[in-house]
This record gives C-alpha cells, structure tokens and sequence, in this order.
C-alpha cells in the first residue's frame, strides 16, 4: 500500500518508521523546514518538505495513487483540510485524521473524514476504566464504531471466574473469540471455564457494550 | 443582525468597527487579547479571547443566537474548519470564511462554503487596472473607513 503521512512530529515520525517496517510505501510530508531537516537525516528520501494542504504540494507527493492519506498534526484544523482535500482532490479511498479534541469526533465523521484516532479519548477511556472499577476495556472500533472490540479483565472478585463460557447470558450481538490465560491466546469452547486474571478479547455491537459489561459483573452507574 | 467574527486583525477588526457603529450586536473572537487594541476606543461589543475552533469559546461568544459568522484569522485552515463547525454544527445562516490560498478557496465554495478570496480579488484588480487603467471597483471604502475616526 502506498500510504501518506502528514505532520513529522512525533506521532508521525513513529507511523513512518512502523509502517516502513511493514514494508508499506511510505511518504512523510512536513512543512517545517528544521523539523524536515532532522527526520529526512535519518528516514531518507521517504520525507519531502511541504504542506499538505497545498493542492500543488499534494500533487507533487503522489496523492493522486496513495491508498490512504493519514493526518497526524497537532492542529485539528489542519488533520481536517488535509483529510477533505485528499478526497476532494484526488477521492483518496481512505483518510484518516488525528483528533486532538476528542469533541470534534462527530464534526469530522459528518464532514466525510473516514476515521479519526483521538489519543486525548483513548487515554480518558482507560482512566475512566481503572477509576470506575470497570472491567471492560475498548481497544478497537470496527465498521466506523458499529461494532467493538473489548478486552475483559477477570479479576479476583469477578462474577464469573470459574463459570464456563457457555453458561454467560451474552447479549445477542457478543461474541467471545479470545482468551488470553499466561500470555497464551486460546480459542474458547462453550466448555472453556474463566479463571482469575484471564483477558477476555470480545467482538460486542457498539449499543450492547453496556449489556456485555453487566454480563461480567461490573457496576453499573 | 447578531454577528461573530473570528480574528481581529486589521479586517475583522474593521468589519467589527463599521457592523457596530451601524447599530449590530457584535461578539469579536482573538487568541490574544493585545489584538482587541485594533478595535479603538468607540467599540463597545463583546470581546471574547479564545480559541475560534473551540465549540465552548463559540457558546461563550453567543453562536447559537448568531445570525452571521464571519472567520477571518491568519489560517486558511482555522477559517474553513471554524466556517464548517458553525454551519454544521450551530446552523448559522450566513458564513463566511477568508481563505488565502484561491485552490482552497474554490474547492471549499463548491463544498458550500462562503469563501471570499482576497488573493484573486487583489491580483485580478490589479491585473485589469494595469491593462486598462481602470479601477474595476465602484468604490474603495475608505471613506467609510475614515469616517469611523480612531
């Protein structure tokens, strides 16, 4: 896949490397000059000095065959014109944007952006999880968040340590598919019995996560 | 007509200046307070210091009593994120957005986005005038401009 990345700050500069690794085509866009100097050192010809933005620019870095155009600034507003340029320009299959105030979620999935990652949420959700006493944890969002991937912690005073899977009122929309036990991943059976400090990993439609965590005993509010 | 505007440089603070002495109620949004200086000593609206992209600041400067909203910041970018929130987000009738770059601008118009190109508009006067000697503008407004004193 051809990818584009733009912003060389941190977060941009780790996705280049990770994806490059995977040995994806990569191009890394960054419109300061010092920065560029830096990144480009290291990461090579993969960096090209410009602004995303910048229809002439967007031309020159190769949005017109990029599979999916990623935009990782620490400014909201320029993720956003990044992302709907792409589209409108050269109708790039897949934007994806970093989010930095988790409220602009919704403006941007209205205004066509494919996917958005706000760091900002993913951090407030695990806080939220560890402060509630909660057990389920998101990790993932599937078909534009219609359906989640959770992680269950079984910890010591869990409802259902030692029940088997199949006994569990799960939600009709819920499936178990993973648990981890000692770092290994097992596929459960219905006969698969939970034991403390197992992970559970589970697919859960987004409006049943709230049945799924009732189903593992944890308080509601 | 209740009006917002974001940016108070030299032409938010103008417009701010000329919409309030003709008797509208005007809220003018700056991320730095010093930039107010620009709106002289007549100017009696709401000041609000912020940033314009925030939905919390556009709540606190009056957004969903506005019946205007105009983005005219230093940043393309900030002025057609701000427009689209405004639009999309707290339904006012009447945006506009400054942009710089006339590709973005253009694109942006035909995604419904009121953009006012001050590039294009300069060259494109100053084009026709070196050609024809003539100004391609009924007026300039600076007698308007003049008239609103310091």
């Amino acid at each position: 896949m051809y990818i584009i990345i733009v912003g060389g700050g941190n977060v941009g500069y780790y996705l280049a490397k990770t994806l490059f690794a995977a040995k994806h085509e990569v191009l890394l866009l960054e419109k300061d000059r010092l920065r560029y100097r830096t990144i480009s050192e290291e990461l090579g010809e993969v960096v090209m000095q410009g602004d995303g933005c910048q229809a002439d620019q967007q031309l020159e870095a190769g949005f017109g065959r990029a599979d999916a155009v990623v935009a990782v600034t620490g400014s909201d507003d320029d993720n956003l014109v990044v992302c709907q340029m792409a589209k409108m320009e050269y109708n790039v299959p897949r934007t994806i944007s970093r989010i930095n105030d988790p409220r602009n979620e919704k403006l941007f999935k209205k205004l066509g952006i494919d996917a958005t990652v706000s760091s900002t949420k993913i951090i407030y959700n695990l806080i939220e999880q560890e402060v509630g006493g909660g057990e389920v944890i998101p990790l993932a969002a599937l078909n534009r968040g219609n359906i989640e991937i959770v992680e269950i912690e079984i910890r010591k005073n869990s409802i259902v340590a030692g029940k088997e899977v199949k006994s569990l009122a799960l939600p009709a929309e819920a499936l178990i598919i993973s648990v981890i036990r000692d770092g290994h991943a097992i596929l459960p059976s219905g006969e698969t019995v939970f034991a403390i400090s197992d992970s559970v990993i589970a697919l859960v439609g987004a409006d049943k996560e709230h049945e799924l965590r009732i189903v593992f005993g944890e308080n509601s509010d | 007509m209740n009006i917002v505007i974001l940016g108070c440089g030299r032409v938010g603070s103008t417009f701010a200046r000329l919409m309030y002495r003709d008797g509208h109620t005007i809220t003018i949004i700056d991320q730095q307070s010093e930039a107010f200086r620009r709106l002289g000593s007549k100017f009696k609206g709401n000041r609000i210091v912020g940033n314009g992209i925030d939905e919390d600041v556009l709540r606190r400067a009056g957004i969903e009593q506005a019946d205007v909203f105009i983005a005219v910041t230093q940043g393309d970018n900030r002025n057609i994120m701000a427009a689209q929130l405004t639009q999309h987000v707290f339904d006012v009738k009447k945006v506009v957005a400054r942009i710089y770059d006339p590709i973005r601008a253009d694109r942006y118009r035909q995604l419904g986005v009121i953009t006012l190109c001050t590039t294009t508009i300069a060259s494109g006067l100053l084009r026709d005038f070196v050609n024809t000697n003539e100004w391609g503008l009924a007026k300039d407004y600076s007698e308007e401009y003049l008239s609103l004193g310091v």
